[in-house]
């Protein structure tokens, strides 16, 4: 009967814990990390002492759908880090499964394109999990508190800026520069998987 | 020389048409209206299973195989291949999938960039990455976001036709 009973449990906690929805939703606090960017220092949020908030970037070199939007990253971190909000991308893919996204690759893609904010590798993809990345490019907008303020994708044309008439970063940024409420807290984009260790 | 002439004439009328029937692809581009369509159930006693993919999805490519074995072993589901690629490279999914063995007739680009606006209709499951699949069984949506290992999805067709 004990065991019966301990099984259970045991059943009823593995059960609990796979419907728990992984990440962070909306008003959630994100946590802060310590991931190698890079220029090889350590980054972390509670470096940036005066920032207002963060574009948190979930990005890569493999995937077509972030290098179609590295531009247009470069142009937010342009755009909005002098207001106190840059931009942190990470890159979160195991590199044994993508060897494109390692971390050398990595140096050489930010040099090629003259990336002006960290771009740091998630090397144990402790970090995407806990904030519950599911594709490349997916971004997590967060205010001064790291609370989560917008989660989803840059704008909604994937193929061309110019093309697209909603913004979704820059009005979650302009909101939270103003404390205002973010107009769209969550959006949904085409992009690659995260390809997780095996 | 006229005969000549005539020759060239007919050659490059052949090289023509000839060019104009390889031109002709059997993707076909559609819009969300369209994809709403193909995920209604047409009958009761039926599956369609609809591939989300594209070419420069490595970890779908991966997968494709899974799906002409599954498409070779069930003759009466309905195998649909959407392709997330671009439209301006709809010619070269096309000669990719016919190159994989994929269904002809199962081939659609969806031509809409505006995903926010359409990814919930597909399933409010889905995150937006592929590969992702989507099996209608008697009207029921069941949807999988993840790339599919050897003999996954014929045994999942297999107990849905149960």
């Amino acid at each position: 009967m004990k065991k019966l009973l301990a099984l259970s449990i045991i059943l009823t906690a593995l059960f609990a814990f796979s419907i728990k929805e992984n990440g962070y939703k909306v008003g959630d606090t994100a946590r802060d990390f310590a991931l190698k960017n890079v220029d090889g220092k350590m980054v972390s949020l509670d470096y940036y002492k005066d920032a207002k908030g963060f574009m948190v970037i979930f990005t890569c070199n493999s995937c077509p759908y972030s290098v179609a939007y590295e531009d247009r990253i470069i142009a937010l971190h342009e755009k909005y880090a002098n207001k106190g909000i840059p931009v942190i991308a990470i890159n979160p893919n195991d590199d044994e499964r993508s060897p494109e996204d390692s971390f050398d690759k990595m140096i050489v893609r930010a040099k090629e394109k003259g990336f002006e904010f960290p771009y740091v590798y998630d090397e144990t993809q402790e970090i995407t999990k806990a904030y519950g990345a599911t594709n490349t490019p997916h971004v997590y907008v967060l205010d001064a508190d790291k609370t989560v303020k917008y989660i989803g994708a840059i704008d909604n044309n994937t193929k061309s800026a110019d093309l697209a008439d909603k913004k979704y970063v820059e009005d979650a940024v302009n909101a939270v520069l103003k404390g205002e409420e973010v107009p769209e807290k969550k959006t949904k984009a085409i992009g690659c998987t995260i390809k997780w260790a095996s | 020389m006229k005969k000549i002439i005539t020759v060239i004439i007919f050659l490059s009328g052949f090289i023509f048409t000839n060019q104009l029937f390889s031109q002709n692809q059997n993707i076909k581009i559609i819009d969300v209206p369209q994809l709403e369509e193909l995920m209604k159930p047409t009958s009761s006693q039926n599956i369609t299973v609809i591939n989300f993919w594209a070419t420069w999805c490595k970890p779908c490519i991966k997968e494709l195989p899974y799906f002409v074995e599954a498409q070779a072993e069930f003759p009466e589901v309905d195998f649909i291949y959407m392709s997330l690629d671009f439209e301006e490279n709809a010619t070269r999914a096309d000669k990719f999938a016919l190159k994989k063995g994929l269904n002809p007739k199962g081939l659609y680009l969806i031509n809409n960039l505006d995903y926010n606006s359409w990814i919930d209709k597909v399933s409010p499951e889905w995150s937006g990455a592929i590969p992702a699949t989507l099996l209608i069984v008697d009207g029921k949506k069941f949807f999988y976001e993840k790339e599919f290992d050897e003999g996954e999805l014929t045994s999942l067709i297999k107990q849905k036709l149960n």
